[in-house]
Formats: C-alpha cells, sequence, structure tokens
C-alpha cells in the first residue's frame, strides 16, 4: 500500500526521516531503508539538512525506492532556482520518486557553508503551486506546456509552536491552497500546544484536504537534548520534557527519550484529525521500531499493521 | 538596485497611518495620466524611481524588488526575511517573535500579522503571492501600481501561479 493508498484508507501511517550520508557511498541509505522497512509507509529523504552538504535527496530516493521502501524527497527551496527545482520533479517522477515533500529550507547561515548564497527564488508555497500546476495542468511555471505531465504526491511541513502562533494553521491553509496533500510537522514535544493547533486545523476543515502527520522525535543523548533546545530553529522544549529526560541517568536517556516518543505517538493518534506520525529519528532509526511496539503499532509490512484510534483524515 | 539578502526592518510609520495614505494612493485617472507621462521619459522616471526608493527605504527598509507587497502585509516588508518569504513565515521563528538569522530582529511576519490584525486586516495574509519577477528589480512599483501592471501579484485562491510573468509558450 502507498503512501498516498494508506493516507486515503484512513488508516493510521507512519512515516520515518533518514539523513544521507557525507560521502560518494549508498550504502547506509540502503542498509537503513532495509531495518526501517516493515515498521513505516515511506521514508524521507532530506535535502542536505540543516544546510550541510550530504549525499543528495534524489540519489537517496532511489536507493530507498530500490531497497522496497516508498521514498518521500525532500525539496528545500535554499539551493536551487525555479529552473532547477521543476527539473528535479520531472526527474524524479520519471524514476519512480511520487512523493515530494517541499519546505523553505534551513538558512545557510546554519550549515557547514555559510558563506554561501542563499538562493530562495521560490518560497514554499509557490514550490508547492509550481509542482501541483505541473501536474495538473502540465504546464510549467513559464505557462510552457510539457508532457507527460509528472505523478505525484505532495507533502509539506508546518511549525505549529512557532510564533505567529495564531497564523500557522492559516499558513497551512495557504499550503493546502497551493498543493498540499499531506503535512510532515516539526517535533511534538508539547502536546497540549499541538492540540490547539489542530483543533485550529481542524476549524478551517483543512484535516478533510490534507493528511496531518505529526512530527515525533526520540532524544537519545543529553547532548541532542540541549543541542535541540537551544540550536534547531524552531524547536519548542517544554521545561516539564527537558527536566523529565535530564532526571534519568545519562546512559538511560535514549531508553527514556524513545520511552517519550511512544507516549507522544500514543497521544497524538488519539487527536480528532490525526493521520499518522512522522518519526524525526535521522541518525537514531534503529530506535523505529522499539518506539512503534512501544506504542501499540504492530510491524508486518505496509498495510498489515494495526492502526491505533484516530480519526480517519478525508482523502487525499 | 540591489539583491543582497534581507534584513529584517521594523516599519517607520504606523500601521493605522500607512493604510491612510494608500488609501490616498490608489490608482484612478489622475495617478494612470501622471504615472504615463513619468514612464515617457527616462530623466523623469528615473528621478521618481530615486524618490520612492528615498522614501520606502527609509520607512520600510525597501530593496527595490519591483513589487510591492505592502498594503497586505501591514506594510512590512517581507523581502527584508532572509530568504525572502511572500507567504508567510518559515517554521524557524524564535519563541520570543525574533528572526532566526538575525535574532536581534523580530520576524517580519510576526510583526505583519500583528500589524494586519490591529487594523482588521488580518484576512489580507491569507492571499497567495506569486513568484517573484527578478527582472524587475530595481523599478518603480508605485508606478506599476497606477499603471495596473500589479493586479497579478497576489490572488485569493490558487489559480495560475504563472499569470503575468515568464516566458509564454
Amino acid at each position: 500500500m502507498s503512501l498516498r493508498e494508506r493516507l486515503a484508507s484512513g488508516s493510521f501511517a507512519v512515516t520515518a526521516e533518514i539523513s544521507p550520508p557525507r560521502g560518494a557511498s549508498i550504502g547506509q541509505v540502503t542498509e537503513t531503508a532495509g531495518l526501517l522497512r516493515d515498521w513505516v509507509d515511506a521514508v524521507n529523504v532530506t535535502d542536505n539538512q540543516g544546510a550541510h552538504v550530504r549525499l543528495a535527496s534524489w540519489s537517496g530516493s532511489l536507493a530507498v525506492l530500490a531497497a522496497g521502501v516508498e521514498p518521500v524527497m525532500q525539496m528545500t527551496c535554499r539551493d536551487r532556482n525555479r529552473i532547477a527545482l521543476q527539473s528535479d520533479l520531472l526527474g524524479a517522477s520519471a524514476l519512480g520518486i511520487r512523493n515530494i515533500l517541499v519546505m523553505t529550507g534551513d538558512h545557510p547561515k546554519f550549515g557547514d557553508h555559510p558563506g554561501a548564497r542563499p538562493v530562495f527564488d521560490l518560497d514554499s508555497v509557490q514550490l508547492l503551486w509550481t509542482l501541483r500546476t505541473m501536474r495538473d495542468q502540465g504546464v510549467l511555471l513559464s505557462g510552457r506546456r510539457l508532457g507527460p505531465a509528472p505523478e505525484c504526491f505532495l507533502g509539506a511541513v508546518e511549525n505549529p509552536f512557532a510564533p505567529p502562533v495564531g497564523f500557522r494553521a492559516e499558513r497551512l491553509g495557504k499550503k493546502v491552497a497551493a498543493g498540499a496533500q499531506f503535512v510532515q510537522t516539526q517535533f511534538v514535544f508539547d502536546v497540549p500546544a499541538f492540540g490547539r493547533w489542530m483543533a485550529q486545523v481542524r476549524d478551517l476543515g483543512l484535516h478533510e484536504r490534507c493528511a496531518i502527520l505529526a512530527g515525533v522525535g526520540a532524544v537519545r543523548s543529553r547532548r541532542a537534548l540541549d543541542f535541540m533546545r537551544d540550536k534547531v530553529p524552531g524547536v519548542v522544549l517544554p521545561d516539564d520534557v527537558y527536566r523529565r529526560l535530564r532526571a534519568v541517568p545519562e546512559d538511560r536517556t535514549a531508553a527514556e527519550g524513545a520511552g517519550l516518543a511512544a507516549e507522544t505517538v500514543q497521544q497524538v493518534a488519539g487527536i480528532p484529525g490525526v493521520a499518522g506520525v512522522h518519526l524525526l529519528v535521522a541518525g537514531n532509526e534503529q530506535a523505529v521500531p522499539g518506539i512503534l511496539d512501544a506504542a501499540g503499532i504492530r510491524a508486518g509490512g505496509p498495510g498489515v499493521r494495526t492502526s491505533r484510534g484516530s480519526e480517519a483524515p478525508g482523502g487525499c | 538596485m540591489t539583491t543582497a539578502s534581507g534584513v529584517p526592518v521594523h516599519p517607520r510609520l504606523g500601521a493605522r497611518l500607512a493604510y491612510h495614505v494608500q488609501r490616498a494612493l490608489r490608482p484612478h485617472a489622475g495617478f494612470r495620466w501622471l504615472s504615463a507621462r513619468i514612464e515617457a521619459s527616462d530623466p523623469a522616471r528615473a528621478l521618481f524611481t530615486g524618490a520612492e526608493h528615498q522614501v520606502k527605504a527609509g520607512l520600510f527598509g525597501c530593496r527595490m524588488c519591483g513589487q510591492c507587497t505592502l498594503p497586505v502585509t501591514g506594510y512590512v516588508c517581507p523581502m527584508g526575511c532572509p530568504k525572502e518569504l511572500r507567504n508567510g513565515p518559515c517554521g524557524g521563528v524564535g519563541a520570543d517573535g525574533s528572526c532566526e538569522v538575525y535574532p536581534e530582529r523580530r520576524c517580519v511576519w510576526v510583526e505583519a500579522y500583528e500589524r494586519a490584525a490591529s487594523q482588521g486586516r488580518s484576512a489580507d495574509l491569507r492571499l497567495l503571492h506569486r513568484p517573484v519577477d527578478h527582472r524587475r528589480w530595481g523599478q518603480s512599483s508605485w508606478l506599476s501600481y497606477w499603471q495596473g501592471r500589479d493586479e497579478g501579484l497576489w490572488t485569493p485562491g490558487a489559480g495560475d501561479p504563472a499569470d503575468g510573468q515568464g516566458a509564454r509558450r
């Protein structure tokens, strides 16, 4: 069952994220995809995450596909202009990569090439809009016809926790209007705040037009905890969560982090309108089976996994 | 003309006053006639464009993208965003509303949201903005506005993202 079909069927979807290596080898991506195969519906491949140079997202996506897992190719607006972005969609679609996740991208300032020219020729809304038009109308942004039109299932990201909080659901609404069919959120550590955002999403009826996947991460060390709280733009880590993960001995931080992630999966699954979870575990993929098992989501391959009691999203 | 990265700028003109000025500057036959006369003369156009830049740079940190969104972004310039986002804030805004790239400055979209809401103009922020036409950097936005060339810059629904720009077929 493809991610699109899973979401359309209304059963609980799981995606996870892998970060390609800084080097010209694909072995690690293939291995990780194999590890996740029976547990997730699709695997995101990041696009030079955090503005750090890594093996290309399209290349990693092809490796994931070859490993028998459906890739979600991430595409940021940071490094390529509208010509390259449209060309990438055609290339991805032609080679069987169907899920495209569009995001603005972290500023180069935060990466390993801070002197790089930031492109940002299109923003994420404009890119979604462009890709949707290529698929549905068979035209480029220039107005020029293309053929055959690409096939794609379009995703977006949103951060429910960043100011202006009152605008975040409407911002998702713009992405849905532009073409987003699913959305993966920033790390959910503050479940009540996520619930308030979901209430706004439901008020706008967005969950019926776009599948909402809550981002859930597993903190695996004290260093990662501090880094996430202080250094990752847009992540909100409430004090009680921080204290809970600091309270255990350092060698138990990873276990506690995985336990917290499993609890979060269960909590967000109970929020009406949530279609699934997106596990933000890049570099810690081996934690996925444990988290899902503890959350009561069983392995067994796509289509066999049992779903938790969340309200079904609309067809996407 | 400038294409260096944006830096968030806090507007020096209050939102209420800005919307009053906007009402006075709406296109009408007089402005259409005047702008056509200005455009017909290279020196007049250069003088006018320079004056527009002076005024808007002083008040809003204008960088002369030539496709002004100010009337629908709470009179906060989105080109001051280091990512030049014209459709709303990125996900990296600090909990205190600060820009992730310039933490000592406030996110332009946080300011736009507050200023638009203060004047009952929140609905403006739902408009979908089409991609920037980079050929228009350095050109006068006021002349384009009065000449009716800016009408496709944004739209309430998601029609054609390419409206009015690009090399047609």
